[in-house]
C-alpha cells in the first residue's frame, strides 16, 4: 500500500516536472510567434529579407523601416564589447583564483559581484554625465585635431567627436560584462581537479606553465560559457546603451559618432508609435532580436558541448 | 467616516467610480494632481486611475475600449477619426485642457542674456545647415551679443514623443525644407545630431556639452536651470515661453473640433511652438465598452467638466499652460456633445 502510494507520488512528481518544463519550452515558442505575429505586418510589407537589410528608417515621410542599422550597430556594439572585456575579466579571473591571497580574493570577487548588481541606468547616467564629457575632452578631441593635421583620411573614420556615440557605448558596455565573464571563468577555473596541478608542478612546471598547461584547457569550457553569457548580455543590454549611444542611425557608423541598436530602437519609439506599420517594424526587430539571441545561444552550446568532449578526452 | 474609509480601502463602498484612462506621459504630473483633487473634491466617491503609458498606447487603448478616455500630445488624425466613425458609428472628441510649449535650450558658456531664434534658423541648425555659432543669421538676430566661433551640437529625443512632435510640427511650418525632407512626427528621421533619451537624456547631453543646442518641454528647462531662448513669432516678436505667452497661442480663433495645431501661432503675444494636450471621449459613451453603466458615462463628463473649469487653476503651478477664454469654451461645447444611451448627458452636465 505504501509503495504503491510512494510510486503515485514518484510519478505524479514527475508529471508535474514535465508540465513545467514544457511551459517553459512552449513560453519560449509562444513568444517568437507573437512577436513574428505583431511584425507580420511590416515583414510582409519589406519581406523578411528586406527589412533586415534595409537601411532607412523614416516614420514621418518615406514611411520605410529596414533594421540593418540596427542589426550592424548591435553586432558592432556587443562584439567590441565582448572583445574588449574578455582579457581583463579573464586575468582578474586567473588573479583572483590562483595568485591572490584569499583576503584579496574575496575583494575582488565581491567587487565583480557588485558590479553586476549596479543598474543599468546607473551605468548610463555615468556614462552621460562622466565618461562621455571626459572622453570628448581628453581622448577624442585630441584624437581628432590630430588627425586633422596628420591624417585626414581618417576624419571619415573618426566621425564628429561628441562624446555621445559609438565609442562611449562599447566601453559603457564592456564595463557592464566584465563581471558575467570573469564569474564564470573563476568558478571554471576553481574548479579543476587539484590533482592535474599537483602532477603538473611534480612534473616542475612553473606557476604560468601550470596556468597554460594543466588549468586553462579544462576551464576552457567555463571560461567560453561566461563569454557567451557577456556576449548575450550585451546583445540585450538596453538602457545603459541607449542613454550614451547617440541614437542615430545614420549609415555608415563612425567611431565617435552616433549609432543605434537594436534593443536601443524598440525602447526609444515604442510608446509613442501611433501608425500601425511603425509599430508593426519595431515588433519585428524584436523578432529580429529574438533569432539572433537564439543564434548566439545555440553557438554558445555547441560550442561548450564540443568543449565538454575534448575534456572527457583528456580526463 | 471610519468604516466608510475602511470600505472604499476595500473596494466595497457602494457607488465608488474609477474611472481608468491612459495615455501621455507629458501631462502625467498634471493628471495625477486632477486625481487627488477630485477624489478629495468627490469624498473618495471618484478616484482616477490614469497609466502614463504613451501617446501611441493612449491612443491603442482608447481605441480597443479598455479605458474611460485616452490622453495625446496630438489630436486624432483624419484616418483615425474616420476609423471611429466607420468602426463604432460615433465621433471621437478630441478635448485640450492644457498647454505645453518647447524651448530650445542651450549651452554657451560666456552668453548671459538669453539668446533670440526664428523658425528658420532653428530650422537650418537641425538640418545641419548653420554649423557654428557664430554663423551669420544667428549673428544677425542677436546684434548686441558675442557669439562664440564653437561647433554647434545638435541634440534630439532618440525616444518618441509629443514633444517631438510639437518641435517638428513648428519647423516643418517654418521650413518648406523640413517640412519635405523630415516631416512631423513622434519620431523623425534626423539629418544631424545626438539623440537624448527623454528630456532628462536631453537636458544632461546640453549641459555636458558646450556649444550644444536641444529641445526640451519649457517645464523640464525651468526645473534644471537650462538656459533657453526667446523664438520670433508669426507677427514678429521674440517671444520668450512663460505662462502667459503660452496661454496667449491659443488665444486664437480654434475650429470647433479643437484639432489644431497652435505651433507658429498668429496670435501677437503668443509662444510659438506651445500645444494642446488633449484627452479622447467618445461623443456617445454607449458604444465605449469601458463605460458600463450611464452613472459611470455621468461621473467621467463631471470630471472633465471641473478639469475644464475649477481644475484649470491646478495648471500653471505645475507649469502647464491654462486654456485662455476661448479654448475654454471650445472644450466645453465639445464635452456638452456627449451623449450616453441616447440621453444628452453632456449638454445637462456642461449646461447646470
Amino acid at each position: 500500500m505504501r509503495r504503491l502510494y510512494s510510486h503515485f507520488g514518484d510519478r505524479l512528481f514527475a508529471f508535474f516536472l514535465l508540465l513545467l518544463a514544457l511551459g517553459v519550452v512552449a513560453l519560449a515558442l509562444l513568444m517568437a510567434y507573437e512577436l513574428y505575429r505583431g511584425g507580420s505586418l511590416a515583414l510582409g510589407r519589406f519581406g523578411l529579407l528586406g527589412f533586415a537589410l534595409g537601411r532607412e528608417w523614416d516614420p514621418v515621410v518615406q514611411k520605410a523601416f529596414g533594421a540593418w542599422p540596427y542589426i550592424l550597430g548591435t553586432f558592432i556594439v556587443s562584439f567590441s564589447a565582448l572583445f574588449l572585456s574578455f582579457f581583463p575579466a579573464l586575468a582578474a579571473a586567473i588573479f583572483a583564483a590562483e595568485y591572490a591571497p584569499r583576503w584579496l580574493a574575496q575583494i575582488i570577487n565581491f567587487l565583480l559581484d557588485l558590479m553586476a548588481a549596479v543598474p543599468s541606468v546607473v551605468y548610463g547616467l555615468w556614462g552621460i554625465f562622466v565618461l562621455a564629457p571626459w572622453l570628448r575632452d581628453k581622448v577624442q578631441l585630441p584624437l581628432y585635431m590630430w588627425a586633422a593635421e596628420h591624417l585626414p583620411g581618417l576624419l571619415p573614420l573618426l566621425g564628429v567627436p561628441t562624446g555621445y556615440g559609438l565609442m562611449t557605448a562599447v566601453l559603457i558596455l564592456a564595463s557592464m560584462i566584465v563581471p558575467y565573464t570573469a564569474a564564470l571563468a573563476r568558478d571554471a577555473i576553481a574548479l579543476v581537479p587539484k590533482e592535474h596541478r599537483e602532477a603538473a608542478y611534480a612534473l616542475g612546471a612553473t606557476r604560468w606553465e601550470v596556468m597554460r598547461l594543466a588549468i586553462l584547457p579544462l576551464a576552457r569550457g567555463g571560461i567560453i560559457a561566461g563569454a557567451f553569457l557577456a556576449l548575450a548580455r550585451a546583445v540585450g543590454e538596453t538602457m545603459a546603451v541607449t542613454m550614451v549611444i547617440g541614437n542615430s542611425h545614420k549609415l555608415p557608423y563612425t567611431l565617435f559618432g552616433g549609432a543605434a541598436t537594436m534593443p536601443s530602437v524598440i525602447a526609444n519609439e515604442f510608446t509613442e508609435a501611433v501608425e500601425d506599420l511603425h509599430l508593426s517594424a519595431l515588433i519585428a526587430v524584436g523578432f529580429l532580436l529574438f533569432l539572433v539571441s537564439m543564434l548566439v545561444n545555440s553557438t554558445a552550446a555547441y560550442v561548450l558541448r564540443r568543449q565538454e568532449r575534448l575534456v572527457k578526452g583528456v580526463l | 467616516m471610519l468604516t466608510a474609509v475602511a470600505l472604499a480601502g476595500l473596494g466595497l463602498a457602494q457607488g465608488t467610480i474609477t474611472l481608468v484612462g491612459a495615455g501621455a506621459t507629458f501631462p502625467y504630473p498634471l493628471m495625477a494632481k486632477y486625481g487627488d483633487e477630485y477624489t478629495r473634491l468627490t469624498g473618495g466617491k471618484v478616484r482616477i486611475n490614469y497609466q502614463s503609458i504613451g501617446s501611441g498606447g493612449g491612443i491603442r487603448q482608447f481605441l480597443e475600449q479598455t479605458v474611460h478616455f485616452g490622453a495625446s500630445d496630438a489630436p486624432l488624425d483624419d484616418p483615425r477619426m474616420k476609423q471611429v466613425r466607420e468602426q463604432f458609428k460615433t465621433n471621437a472628441l478630441n478635448i485640450g485642457y492644457a498647454l505645453g510649449a518647447v524651448v530650445p535650450a542651450y549651452n554657451l558658456p560666456g552668453v548671459k542674456e538669453p539668446l533670440r531664434f526664428s523658425g528658420p534658423v532653428l530650422a537650418d541648425i537641425y538640418l545641419g545647415k548653420i554649423k557654428t555659432w557664430n554663423d551669420p543669421a544667428l549673428q544677425e538676430l542677436n546684434p548686441g551679443v558675442k557669439l562664440p566661433p564653437l561647433p554647434i551640437t545638435v541634440v534630439h529625443r532618440s525616444d518618441g514623443s509629443g514633444t517631438t512632435y510639437v518641435w517638428t510640427d513648428y519647423l516643418s511650418k517654418v521650413s518648406p525644407e523640413w517640412a519635405q525632407k523630415v516631416g512631423r512626427g513622434t519620431s523623425v528621421q534626423w539629418p544631424v545630431g545626438v539623440g537624448g533619451k527623454g528630456n532628462e537624456g536631453v537636458a544632461g547631453v546640453v549641459k555636458q556639452t558646450p556649444g550644444a543646442i536641444g529641445y526640451v518641454e519649457v517645464t523640464y528647462a525651468k526645473q534644471n536651470n537650462l538656459a533657453y531662448g526667446a523664438v520670433r513669432n508669426k507677427a514678429g516678436r521674440f517671444i520668450l515661453a512663460d505662462l502667459a505667452s503660452i496661454r496667449a497661442a491659443a488665444n486664437v480663433p480654434l475650429p470647433g473640433d479643437m484639432r489644431v495645431s497652435l505651433t507658429d501661432t498668429p496670435a501677437p503675444d503668443g509662444y510659438p511652438i506651445a500645444s494642446f494636450t488633449y484627452l479622447l471621449l467618445y461623443e456617445n459613451l454607449s458604444v465605449n465598452k469601458a463605460v458600463k453603466s450611464e452613472e459611470e458615462a455621468r461621473a467621467l463628463v463631471e470630471f472633465v467638466k471641473w478639469i475644464l473649469t475649477d481644475g484649470q487653476k491646478h495648471n500653471e503651478p505645475l507649469t502647464y499652460g491654462a486654456l485662455s477664454p476661448v479654448a475654454q469654451q471650445r472644450a466645453l461645447a465639445l464635452l456638452s456633445r456627449v451623449t450616453y444611451g441616447g440621453k444628452p448627458i453632456g449638454k445637462e452636465i456642461v449646461g447646470r
